[in-house]
């Protein structure tokens, strides 16, 4: 394959556009996962559902997904904190949480499939938007708006969590919970109540990233499983903890995932990613920016 | 009971079963089911070696059992290589990946072992699609012209049989590494292994043995499985259910000893297949899901653990 | 041993009760076996393939349905026996061990696709059953039993008859297409559409610039039409699912591909779902479809039969349309129907032998078969879409919409090209 700008240029700018929408299906796991040591792996359930409720919205009243998705996220919010209390009296109390919930949220991811089976059918559902057929072209780089209005909402909202876990109070003890609980009890704060917030606040994330799923491709009840393999290796390789992690993970991955299609062969893109991801854990077992 | 019987009892108790069963049993149907329980038994055990004694999660058993049923698959297509010959070399191929993963991975802690495994798997995936030799994503064809051996009566039967005494093998090891000093020392991992290093545990060795072991025993429940299906393809060989079953089973029988994994599979793999015939829609997802969730949430040792504390219970009143 | 070895002897415990348990299920389903004619077969009910399975369900049902008004068959009333296949392989010998063991049903069908057929072919042939099959790929070609039917129209080579009629419209442009990019998607049936197109384009003397696959969950495939642009072919090939049909066309439409001619076996474009989602993308696109509401095409009673399937797949959130999957679901019903009436028994040899010799007239038209199971003659259209206008559903029920290019037979107008000036 030749490379020339054109291509090269455009894979970039694909790829960037990619992890965009990368970064809004992780930045749940990143939260739950990163900083709270919950394994919800039930996490892209929950994008899929948030697709369906758009998908509702935008069939029932022409409203915009990404729109719904933000008017709904209250309703996310609230469904977190329900299963993070369920979670909370069923392993946290006890200690050694980390594996058995591992089995407890396949549970849920389950369930949340069946209830969408059983609620929506099962054929593949799509949102057109204003904005789904247009094209930007800026010489010869292609800006897909179906990727961009993603990206950009994507961006802000990472953007703005990053901000509000580093230089709030609140985020601030976010992220001493996992590490000394103890500590921030004594300075008033109680850990369960801080953790069952940022949970909450993770699933409201997988609302909106599902608005940007149904938006940018078909969706299927059973399609959150293939979105495992790709959050975990996000949160991973950028390194746990922290919003900028996620964010560099799912840079790296959107863009070698656009360079291998490309100039190789799409077929061998998850063996690059995830390659990478193994490259990455042997060199530096933390993840990238981890600490 | 002396460790030395035990191996010998497995057997022949797994013996009289099938014996037991071949003469009793003629419907097809009960020997394919329990084909797939006993299938499901192996990975559960042989993920607890590693899961259960030492504490690294495994999120890549699917891979190991596809190495397993694809080694059969370039056995097969080499030179009609017959099932008990694929086992053993499946069981190594897949114990030789296992050492391998384990000399690359076991350096992380907890979760990113996990998903070290987990981004394995995919790796391998992507490796098997494109290899054409093995039917890359059209998947391979094993067929199965002449009689089966033995004087069985059908194919079914035999890989029954055969499953069975790999589930008794797979029984026996389980039990042998958790009683000898390698299952001590891998306990010992597991509730402090920096603590572990320091008193002496060789850890790195041994959780590199039982990396090799646990991944050896998926690689052989996996190399039946192409006889058993006479066609193999890459998306349902790596399909994440087999990764979830090998730990959502041992979490519900209990992992702290063999048992527990044998109950969890029997109980978990007995539903799903009763479950798949009878309530047969989107509610027999439901009804795993559901009982995933009460499980883990309502015994929280596992079956093994309800059972213990009940017994320890009744010793004190 | 059972008081110092609770642990083992509760294993055992379990072993007996489970077989006891299949036991006592075996005993129960064989006391109900009484007169009804049973039909039996596994479907995606669930997993990424329940969309299709499930419309195909509904088509069968109708089937019954329609039998049983008339009095059912040989006499008997018709009765399912289903499971659901989870669109999983694996699944399938319990399925169908069960079927033949426990539920004795008189009849196997398959689910639907390669994948869930492959694995029922041994089961079949070593109980010696006729398996009426749906929408496989050649698969017989492995097993070559003579018991094996297959209802997808394309003919004795099946790869090659899915994608044949692609190339002879690519041959006929003038000038002649030279070149010609094929991607699809990592799955059993892009892979074997893959095949065929190699060996098509072979045969017309064309060149091979681009050929590449994609995994099935490919998010964007902007990238795939740029390299494939890159190479700046004449025609541009694909096969694949229905998430990465969507994919596809959105990305071809987005980069601007500019080509004479673009499609292929896409799946997914066939229904509903993607044909209103996608509405104008597809706008100058050559793709195979396997029914259309054009006036040269004349199966018998479809129009009956869609009738009776619309309103109840709306209902059911199944595909509105049934353009796809469900005519030919209900017509190798009619096919097995028609050979155990004619044959008069449930003699699965006669059934066989009957199927082979004759030709049956179905609510897809003519059909027979050749002797690996296939359709003797293929009949996959190739269409051509124009004058798409939003996302409406009715739309796609008028001519004129899906035109048919491909075969000469049944041609209802001309292909234009190039592609990139029919976009519109």
């Amino acid at each position: 394959m030749e490379v020339t700008a054109d291509l090269l240029v455009n894979a970039l700018i694909s790829g960037i556009l990619l992890a965009g929408f990368y970064a809004a299906v992780s930045v749940g796991i990143g939260i739950a996962f990163g900083m709270l040591d919950v394994v919800n792996i039930a996490h892209p359930a929950f994008i899929v559902l948030g697709a369906y409720v758009a998908y509702i919205a935008h069939e029932m009243l022409g409203a915009d997904p990404i729109v719904t998705a933000f008017v709904l996220s209250p309703a996310f919010f609230v469904l977190g904190l329900v299963i993070y209390r369920i979670y909370y009296y069923a392993f946290e109390r006890h200690g050694q949480e980390s594996l058995r919930s591992l089995a407890f949220f396949f549970g849920i991811l389950f369930i949340t499939e069946v209830v969408l089976i059983l609620s929506f059918g099962v054929d593949y559902r799509l949102v057109n938007t204003s904005y789904s057929s247009t094209t930007w072209r800026v010489g010869f780089v292609d800006f897909p708006l179906r990727l961009v209005v993603p990206f950009a909402v994507s961006l802000a909202m990472t953007l703005g969590l990053h901000f509000y876990f580093t230089r709030t109070f609140f985020g601030r003890s976010v992220l001493a919970v996992a590490q000394d609980p103890l500590a921030l009890q004594l300075m008033g704060v109680n850990p369960r109540r801080v953790k069952e917030l940022a949970f909450a606040l993770s699933i409201a994330t997988a609302g909106v990233a599902g608005a940007f799923l149904i938006v940018i491709q078909p969706v299927q009840p059973a399609l959150g499983r293939v979105f495992i393999g790709l959050v975990f290796a996000i949160t991973v390789l950028g390194g746990l903890g922290s919003i900028t992690g996620t964010m560099v993970g799912a840079a790296i991955l959107g863009i070698a995932e656009s360079f291998t299609a490309t100039f190789f062969g799409p077929s061998w893109s998850p063996a690059v990613s995830f390659g990478l991801l193994l490259a990455a854990l042997a060199f530096k077992p933390t993840g990238l920016l981890g600490r | 009971m002396k460790a030395r019987w035990f191996t010998p009892i497995v057997f022949t108790v797994t013996l009289l079963v099938v014996a037991l069963a071949l003469a009793t049993v003629t419907n097809n149907y009960f020997y394919t089911a329990a084909y797939i329980v006993l299938q499901f038994i192996i990975l559960a055990t042989a993920w607890n070696i590693l899961g259960g004694l030492t504490g690294y999660v495994n999120f890549g058993s699917a891979a190991f059992f596809s190495l397993g049923a694809y080694s059969s698959v370039v056995m097969f297509s080499l030179f009609k290589a017959p099932v008990p010959l694929a086992i053993p070399v499946s069981a190594a191929v897949a114990g030789l990946v296992g050492l391998g993963a384990g000399y690359l991975t076991l350096r992380l802690r907890g979760v990113f072992f996990a998903i070290a495994t987990l981004a394995m798997s995919e790796v391998l995936y992507t490796f098997v699609v494109n290899w054409d030799y093995v039917g890359g994503a059209r998947g391979a064809y094993i067929i199965l012209q002449d009689d089966p051996p033995f004087g069985f009566s059908n194919h079914t039967q035999y890989l029954f049989t055969v499953m069975a005494l790999m589930t008794a093998f797979a029984i026996a090891v389980a039990r042998y590494v958790e009683t000898s000093r390698l299952g001590r020392g891998l306990a010992a991992i597991r509730d402090d292994e920096v603590a572990a290093e320091c008193s002496g545990v060789p850890t790195l060795r041994l959780k590199l043995i039982s990396t090799t072991v646990s991944g050896a025993l998926m690689g052989m429940s996996g190399s039946t499985f192409p006889y058993f299906m006479q066609y193999v393809e890459p998306t349902s060989s790596f399909s994440l259910s087999y990764s979830v079953n090998a730990i959502a089973m041992p979490l519900i029988g209990g992992m702290h000893s063999w048992a527990g994994p044998l109950i969890g599979a029997i109980l978990l793999g007995t539903i799903q297949q009763i479950v798949q015939v009878t309530v047969s829609s989107a509610w027999n997802l439901l009804i795993v899901g559901v009982l995933l969730v009460v499980f883990v949430t309502l015994a929280p040792d596992g079956i093994m653990g309800w059972f213990d504390h009940w017994r320890a219970r009744r010793r004190r009143s | 041993m059972t008081r110092k070895h609770p642990r083992l002897a509760a294993g055992l415990h379990s072993a007996v009760q489970l077989a006891t348990g299949l036991l006592l299920a075996a005993g129960l389903a064989s006391a109900h076996a009484a007169d009804p004619l049973k039909i039996g077969f596994g479907m995606s009910m669930t997993g990424p393939l329940a969309g299709n399975g499930k419309a195909a369900l509904l088509a069968m049902e109708i089937w019954r349905d329609d039998v049983n008004a008339k009095g059912g068959l040989l006499g008997r009333k018709v009765e399912f026996v289903t499971y659901d296949d989870q669109t999983n392989p694996s699944t399938v010998p319990g399925i169908y061990n069960k079927l033949l063991d426990i539920d004795k049903v008189d009849i196997i069908m398959s689910g639907y696709g390669t994948n869930v057929i492959a694995p029922a072919i041994p089961i079949a042939m070593q109980r010696k059953m006729v398996l009426m099959s749906l929408f496989g790929t050649d698969v017989n070609a492995k097993f070559k039993y003579d018991g094996y039917f297959q209802i997808m129209p394309n003919g004795a080579d099946p790869s090659l008859g899915l994608v044949n009629g692609f190339f002879e419209i690519a041959a006929a442009m003038k000038p002649k297409a030279q070149t010609v990019a094929l991607v699809g998607a990592d799955a059993e049936y892009p892979h074997a559409a893959l095949e065929g197109a190699r060996r098509s384009v072979k045969n017309h003397k064309m060149k091979i610039v681009y050929d590449k696959t994609y995994p099935p969950n490919t998010t964007d495939c902007a990238p795939i039409i740029r390299a494939i642009q890159a190479t700046n072919p004449d025609v541009v090939f694909v096969a694949s699912y229905p998430p990465d049909s969507a994919c596809i066309v959105r990305a071809a439409n987005e980069v601007g591909l500019k080509t004479k001619q673009f499609g292929g076996p896409m799946i997914g474009l066939g229904y509903a779902a993607l044909k209103t989602q996608l509405g104008p993308l597809l706008n100058g696109m050559t793709s195979w479809e396997l029914y259309v509401p054009e006036p040269t095409i004349k199966f018998p009673f479809i129009k009956e039969f869609l009738a009776k399937y619309q309103p109840r797949a709306a209902t059911e959130k199944l595909d509105p349309l049934g353009f796809y999957l469900p005519p030919y679901a209900y017509a190798q019903m009619q096919i097995v129907g028609e050979a155990i009436q004619k044959v008069g028994s449930l003699d699965q040899g006669k059934i066989a032998k009957y199927i082979h010799a004759n030709k049956f007239s179905t609510v897809v038209g003519d059909v027979s078969f050749a002797k690996n199971g296939e359709w003797a003659v293929g009949r996959p259209l190739y269409v051509q879409y124009r004058g798409i206008v939003g996302n409406d559903l009715e739309q796609w029920k008028q001519p004129g919409k899906a035109v048919v290019v491909w075969p000469a037979s049944l041609k209802s107008g001309e292909h234009r090209y190039p592609y990139d000036q029919n976009r519109k």
